[in-house]
């Protein structure tokens, strides 16, 4: 279960969204004719989302921590014009470009961090009093103008792994790289296993655990592939790579370290937490904090995908990364989400509506259709739990070896 | 009494949660008009018996059969078994504390013409069940400019609203003093006489033997025995026995106390309410802990324990008006919770659900959370130097689960103290502040608890306890500190002490006119 836990992040609600995320996948397949899976469409999905799945990893923590943060759209549009007018104007170099939107997002970030942690305001209201101040600095800032930037920055948004060694027919470097993510998960399993034993901890059993690493890992590779082998001079998008870098990052941070216990745990108690001698306040400073700098990146990864900064970049964009984090199994409530479920719930948009794009649905029913799998996959679950009984991706999870922990430690939640 | 016909009786009721038989081929029957009481240690399964009674748990997820008024029940809710006459009184009260006491004695059963609520009969009501209740309250006051106490009455009254005709009461008193307690325990005896039945569940043995009429005891699911007070006196000695399954010699463990220099002083420590600056919640309190010595703090609710000591504890609550505090010999002044636990003062609070879990944390999690320092290097956690952490306070205060990987919120109230304790015994305090630290908690594991207790003192540590039960304070403590009105009233040595002069210094007002509105 905790190998489970740790790979899929914890949550049986979770378990169901990898599921559908595969369920969409083989539908969409079938339906398009092959053209889901087309590599130019695999990595048109990763290049097309990793901004949203960036700001997720930011959203998840902020609402752990039983927040929430409604500006990141407006503070990746600022972000991404003073950088564009930075590069046009100033020209400084691309890669000082990207610290300066970085330290842009930690100063906005600080901005509404001290409204929420040492004023006490709600989030909510900051972050809805950010929307407006930094969509309105934006169209200040680039006087409502569009504003290209060049060609070196385009490589965080739209950028792809050069071709080294050998011409195999397949991008090298990107299937090197599945392979090593495969062997990294693999060996990771397998020494976590080995301490589990040494402690004398429960162990799942074995023939579950290679099933599973099994399927994953021909997952991840079938993925790799599929990027490797599409149009020349494409491969495995550079923004891809930095979500990747990123949810392997953050996934440590949430689950290994101190302040990822400390988020947690001013989410499931904040009374608790501080009589348990954990400062609040700066856990909630750094959290939204984190979350501008994460929107700021996010921002600049769309400016340069679309080369330009404009003045309605990220219109939306929260509402993108609230409904990823909660379909990946966060509760409303703080104190529970996980880094990889809120990806996987974004996946699960992002193929979504990709696939509605290649079906030629139009906007107006894609978005109908999102709204109803958002408000489907969470109310399924709660009401689920609600009538006592184990909820459906529970369920599913058993058949994995698991057992839903989660589920009454909501309940017993909700009832206090 | 023998003719009337048991009002209810339930038979071979069996309830299972995955994994766990929680009840087992239980029986229950109550005589018409009877104050009867359950007993069992937590986890025996009281709750989760009443819960099948009030359809929380519906008909069909659970064995066996209910028969109310001589009739079979199938209840699939609460509104149901409330429809009956079966009216549930939780621990935990219900009470919607920004609505008035009319409001919240109707709520969901409002008094309504043609739609819209009947404000004067609605209050009239309530005044009605208010005397009923003996409460002499405006029905318009909000719920939260009431005590508890009071709260507790109302929820009586609304109990009565439904015209209920069993009042299944779950430690009513937990969180009363000892004249709301008593007042309560009149009540009850006075609906009796009304023909209302009660059924109560407490951990409070002495109200038990001084108000039931019957007494069933339930043990790790199963019912052990239905004792009738009728047909002769049952005393704690006998309710205990049935309860643990043994005969507790003496409700505290042997103890010799080693007494040490004083190891924390407190002098003239002042505080003010954090939200009414000119209200004082400690005033000029002076005290002192030596090594090895368990102090007592007496004061009844409201009297400022809770808040000097959360004060004491890294200026936690409250504003910190001024006191000197000395820890091993050196000033400290210590104004945070992170602060006061590296200085080695440890605080199990008063409320675990609320103050002192994470009810979504497992044990692990939670043993380590005082001081993750200790098991992390360069700020990463070390997961197997904290599974062994956790284990071995698993081990050594006999927390009863199957694996450290649990969640705290399945386990019984005296387990997720223990759970609470190892937390702050991980933190190795060197002054350990407990507040109520049985509360909720049944015999066998308050045996436990104090045991632990009497090994931290023979360590060498400072102990504080405070608690509003006398008995334990008196059993436990070395020396007893009396607190009333945020100001301390008095210091009893263990050999002087008893419970009226405890409460005579409990109560003691001060000679100045009302300063503290």
């Amino acid at each position: 279960m905790n190998k489970l836990k740790e790979i899929f992040g914890g949550d049986t609600r979770q378990f169901g969204m990898i599921f559908a995320l595969v369920f969409l996948i083989v539908l969409f397949q079938v339906l398009t004719d092959g053209l889901t899976l087309d590599p130019g469409n695999v990595i048109n999905i990763f290049q097309g989302n990793s901004y949203i799945l960036v700001m997720a990893i930011g959203m998840v923590l902020v609402i752990i921590a039983g927040h929430i943060d409604l500006s990141v759209g407006s503070v990746a549009a600022f972000a991404g014009i003073v950088v564009a007018i930075a590069m046009r104007d100033w020209g400084i170099p691309w890669p000082v470009g990207i610290l300066l939107g970085l330290a842009i997002g930690a100063l906005v970030g600080a901005w509404q961090g001290f409204w929420v942690a040492v004023v006490g305001i709600p989030a909510f209201i900051v972050t809805l009093a950010g929307m407006l101040i930094f969509r309105g600095a934006n169209q200040y800032v680039g006087k409502s103008n569009t504003v290209p930037v060049g060609e070196g920055f385009q490589t965080i948004g739209a950028g792809y792994l050069p071709e080294v060694g050998p011409n195999t027919g397949y991008n090298n470097l990107t299937v090197l790289i599945g392979i090593l993510v495969c062997a990294a998960i693999i060996g990771g399993t397998l020494r976590n296993r080995r301490n589990q034993a040494k402690i004398g901890a429960e162990l799942e059993d074995g023939m579950v655990m290679w099933i599973r690493l099994a399927l994953i890992s021909v997952a991840i590779l079938a993925v790799a592939m599929l990027m490797a082998s599409g149009r020349p001079g494409t491969s495995l998008p550079i923004s891809a790579l930095i979500l990747g870098a990123l949810v392997l990052l953050y996934g440590f941070i949430s689950t290994r370290t101190i302040i990822g216990r400390h988020i947690y745990a001013v989410g499931g108690n904040r009374h608790a937490a501080e009589l348990s001698g954990v400062r609040s306040k700066r856990v909630n400073f750094l959290v939204m904090m984190n979350m501008s700098i994460l929107a700021s990146l996010a921002g600049m990864m769309f400016v340069a995908r679309s080369n330009a900064s404009g003045p309605f970049d990220g219109v939306g964009w929260e509402l993108d990364a609230i409904a990823a984090v909660f379909i990946g199994g966060a509760a409303v409530t703080g104190g529970v989400g996980t880094v990889v479920g809120a990806v996987i719930g974004g996946l699960v948009m992002a193929v979504l509506n990709n696939g509605l794009q290649l079906l030629g649905v139009g906007a107006d029913m894609t978005q109908i259709i999102k709204g109803l799998v958002l408000l489907t996959a969470v109310a399924f679950d709660v009401y689920n739990k609600s009538q006592g009984r184990r909820s459906l991706t529970g369920l599913m999870m058993q058949n994995f070896g698991g057992r839903a922990t989660k589920e009454t430690a909501e309940t017993v939640k909700q009832e206090s | 009494m023998a003719g009337s016909a048991p009002i209810l009786e339930m038979t071979g009721i069996t309830k299972t949660f995955p994994g766990v038989k929680a009840l087992s081929d239980v029986t229950l029957t109550v005589r018409r008009g009877d104050v009867h009481a359950i007993c069992g240690e937590n986890g025996a399964g009281k709750s989760t018996l009443m819960k099948v009674l009030s359809g929380v748990h519906p008909h069909g997820s659970y064995d066996g059969t209910i028969r109310f008024n001589g009739a079979e029940v199938t209840f699939n809710n609460i509104r149901d078994s409330e429809h009956a006459g079966i009216v549930i009184i939780h621990q935990e009260l219900a009470l919607i504390p920004e609505l008035s006491i009319a409001e919240n004695i109707f709520l969901g059963n409002e008094e309504t013409r043609r739609g819209a609520i009947d404000w004067v009969k609605t209050n009239n009501r309530a005044r009605d069940l208010l005397a009923r209740v003996g409460l002499a309250e405006d029905p318009e006051t909000p719920i939260k400019n009431i005590g508890v106490g009071k709260q507790q009455l109302v929820e009586i009254a609304k109990a009565l609203a439904k015209d209920v005709q069993l009042l299944i009461l779950d430690e009513p008193t937990a969180a009363l003093n000892e004249e709301d307690s008593r007042h309560l325990l009149d009540l009850i005896r006075g609906l009796q006489g009304k023909g209302i039945t009660s059924i109560m569940i407490s951990h409070k043995l002495n109200e038990i033997e001084a108000i039931a009429d019957a007494i069933t005891i339930i043990r790790d699911g199963q019912t052990v025995e239905t004792l009738d007070v009728r047909e002769g006196a049952v005393d704690e000695d006998r309710i205990i026995r049935g309860m643990v399954g043994r005969s507790l010699e003496s409700r505290f463990p042997d103890h010799t106390p080693e007494i040490g220099e004083v190891m924390f002083e407190v002098k003239g420590w002042t505080v003010a309410h954090p939200q009414v600056p000119d209200r004082l919640v400690a005033k000029q309190s002076d005290f002192f802990v030596r090594r090895g010595e368990i102090v007592g703090f007496a004061g009844l609710m409201g009297s400022g324990r809770t808040e000097l000591m959360r004060s004491i504890f890294g200026h936690s609550y409250g504003t910190w008006l001024g006191g000197e505090m000395t820890l091993n010999g050196t000033r400290v002044d210590l104004r945070s919770v992170p602060a006061a636990i590296d200085a080695g003062i440890g605080y199990v609070t008063e409320d675990r659900k609320s103050l002192g879990l994470n009810l979504l944390d497992d044990i692990k999690t939670t043993t380590v959370s005082a001081k993750l320092k200790k098991i992390a290097h360069n700020l990463v956690i070390d997961r197997r130097a904290e599974h062994s952490a956790a284990d071995d306070y698993r081990k050594q205060l006999r927390t009863k689960t199957p694996s450290v990987d649990y969640d705290v919120a399945k386990l019984s109230g005296g387990n997720q103290q223990k759970v609470v304790l190892a937390k702050w015994l991980f933190t190795d305090p060197d002054l350990l502040i407990l507040d109520e630290p049985t509360r909720g908690i049944d015999v066998g594991a308050k045996y436990e608890i104090y045991g632990i207790i009497q090994r931290l003192a023979s360590q060498g540590k400072g102990v504080i306890v405070v608690s509003s039960e006398l008995p334990e304070l008196l059993g436990l403590s070395d020396r007893i500190y009396t607190i009333s009105e945020g100001r301390i009233t008095g210091v009893l040595d263990k050999g002087h002490a008893d419970q009226e002069s405890l409460m005579r210094l409990m109560t003691k007002t001060s000679t100045t006119p009302k300063d503290a509105a």
